[in-house]
């Protein structure tokens, strides 16, 4: 086994960019580990830690790419490194455009730009924002780590001027039907939303979608918009546009519960807002400090998309039954084969929304989870990577995401986690999720399929069984093929539903069912 | 008056995409315009550097 490495001064590429390298090289014959990264602080003591280091690693700076190869023998390693470009650019001059390295050529170039779409390290990212309002253009910032002084000054002038802020840590919109970011391919209509978070957004807009009607925009505002640090500038600029908007017959607000006094100040606009408003706050647990008002509260997102549904159409799409005789004959069959000290649930979640949701649906069954992203009245996970009785992590989170692509892109660390989770006796159920869209992984479910048989195994091996259930996201028009992606998580032998709540909901049922004690009858 | 954002949700995304370059590309097959712009860090990622600069500019 030999190690090696190779610095390209001056080459600066893109996080997902590198990650799909590191991938590319990783699978080469005799190749054992490799990395593609640029040459910052963090990185730097990454490849410290797997035994990389040097004069000319500790001198890289952020600008410089620095490609990292393990391999089994030095005539693998050599012929890796001296020839990297096959690597860095197989599919070369499929670029975009002429190189354009600066704002003031990409105006010169497309002088009729009216939305920046920025997605550099969190700590330029306030100041490539600004260049670009600066410049009158709208701004979706995918850029996560911008501090909250930041935000609050990019929005403030962005309100003043007409324009919105989408973000920091944006991760979807739709405008007119076209998504940015991580969004899905769903149908126009009349159903505008405006969401804190990206993954809620994604379920809402294709739960509506599957009921058979469309989405006029989708607006992100980033993470922490309604907070009474930001005061929900974003949501207000966004709610004015959809209720001008001419094709928004219904609005609906995504976000988790805002901040005290910005919710008693979004609670009045509503009030004067001329279109149906459906509000869902997840994990709120009180009515809107204002009374009466004209608004449709929703404990989740699927009666979310249920009542924007029933509003723009008038007919509401099918209740979800849980206690239904199909499902509960589901449920025994899942648990017939389990041993009596496998009690736990599991989530490992790419969705932030979707582990924070779980937590809800489990909390009204009364089930007490542990999570790195707890929801009052849940508890803190001591070490983000160890489980601890019903847990339920979010794998977007920071703990997990540091010098790594997020989990909708990267399976690896999820892939990680589920073997883990198998390691355990008294797990009975795995809640995954799986999102499709623009930009998503291209073949989530096929990328942790062979992890879920490989767990399923191993507790059948203990005598056990394992049940794993998943959620999908998506639309048959994705470009992942929901029909398809159904089907592999099927043929692994995972129980699928159409959305987050419905399999939280299921995991709720089966949790409930084996603390009575009734196992395999 | 119709506001910027107006503006946006009446024509659609004309994007500027700078950073990750798949949401270029994810837009455009969309049929999106979209210009990428090859972001680098300023300065050679030096922060006090960066600083420096944004003091003189």
């Amino acid at each position: 086994m030999t190690t090696g490495y190779i610095i390209r001064k001056n080459e600066y590429h893109d996080s997902v960019f590198l990650m799909r390298v590191g991938r590319r090289l990783s699978e080469h014959k005799g190749v054992l580990q490799a990395a593609a990264l640029m040459g910052t602080e963090k990185n730097k003591g990454l490849l410290a830690e797997i035994g990389v280091s040097g004069a000319e690693i500790s001198a890289a700076t952020p600008n410089d790419l620095i490609l990292a190869v393990q391999a089994e023998n030095q005539q693998t390693l050599t012929a890796v490194l001296e020839n990297i470009d096959p690597w860095l650019h197989p599919d070369a001059g499929r670029a975009i455009r002429p190189a354009i390295r600066t704002l003031d050529e990409a105006i010169a170039h497309q002088p009729h730009s009216n939305v920046a779409v920025i997605s550099v390290p969190g700590a330029y990212a306030a100041r490539e924002a600004q260049k670009t309002l600066e410049h009158g253009l709208n701004v979706f910032l995918f850029s996560g780590n911008v501090p909250v002084e930041s935000e609050l000054a990019l929005k403030e002038y962005a309100r003043e001027r007409g324009l919105i802020v989408m973000g920091p840590d944006c991760g979807t919109a739709i405008i007119r039907g076209i998504g940015i970011g991580f969004a899905n391919v769903v149908r126009r209509g009349p159903i505008g939303v405006i969401g804190a978070s990206g993954t809620g957004m994604q379920e809402f807009t294709t739960l509506v979608h599957r009921a058979g009607t469309g989405i006029s925009h989708a607006i992100g505002t980033g993470s922490r918009d309604l907070s009474d640090a930001i005061r929900g500038i974003s949501f207000l600029s966004a709610l004015d546009a959809l209720e001008s908007d001419a094709q928004s017959e219904v609005i609906v607000i995504l976000s988790k519960p805002p901040g005290a006094q910005t919710l008693e100040m979004l609670a009045a606009r509503i009030l004067r807002c001329r279109k149906p408003v459906v509000a869902c706050f997840l994990g709120l647990r009180k009515d809107l400090p204002v009374a009466n008002i004209p608004y449709y509260p929703a404990r989740n997102l699927d009666e979310a998309a249920g009542l924007a549904v029933q509003i723009a159409t008038g007919n509401p799409p099918p209740c979800f039954q849980v206690n239904s005789p199909e499902l509960g004959a589901l449920i025994r069959g899942e648990r017939s084969g389990m041993m009596p000290q496998q009690k736990y649930i599991r989530g490992i979640f790419a969705g932030g929304t979707f582990c924070y949701q779980a937590q809800q649906i489990l909390q009204d069954d009364g089930i007490v989870v542990n999570s790195n992203a707890p929801l009052e009245g849940n508890r803190q996970l001591f070490d983000p990577m160890r489980s601890v009785e019903h847990t339920l992590v979010d794998m977007g989170a920071d703990d997990f995401t540091a010098a790594r692509p997020h989990p909708m892109i990267d399976p690896s660390l999820r892939r990680e986690r589920i073997l883990a989770e198998a390691q355990d006796p008294q797990v009975a159920v795995l809640l995954l999720d799986f999102i499709l869209g623009f930009n998503s992984s291209a073949d989530p479910a096929g990328e942790l399929a062979p992890a879920i048989v490989e767990a399923k195994d191993k507790a059948r091996r203990r005598g056990g069984y394992l049940s794993v259930v998943a959620s999908l996201c998506g639309t048959e028009e994705d470009p992942q093929g929901l029909e398809q992606q159904v089907k592999r998580l099927e043929e692994a032998g995972v129980v699928v539903f159409p959305s987050s709540a419905r399999a939280a909901m299921f995991c709720a049922r089966v949790a409930t069912k084996l603390r009575e004690g009734s196992y395999g009858e | 008056m119709a506001s910027k954002l107006d503006e946006l949700l009446e024509q659609g995304p004309i994007a500027i995409n700078i950073g990750v370059q798949d949401f270029a590309e994810s837009l455009q097959n969309q049929g999106a315009e979209v210009v990428q712009v090859n972001w680098a860090p300023p300065a050679g990622g030096d922060p006090e550097l960066i600083e420096l600069l944004e003091q003189l500019l």
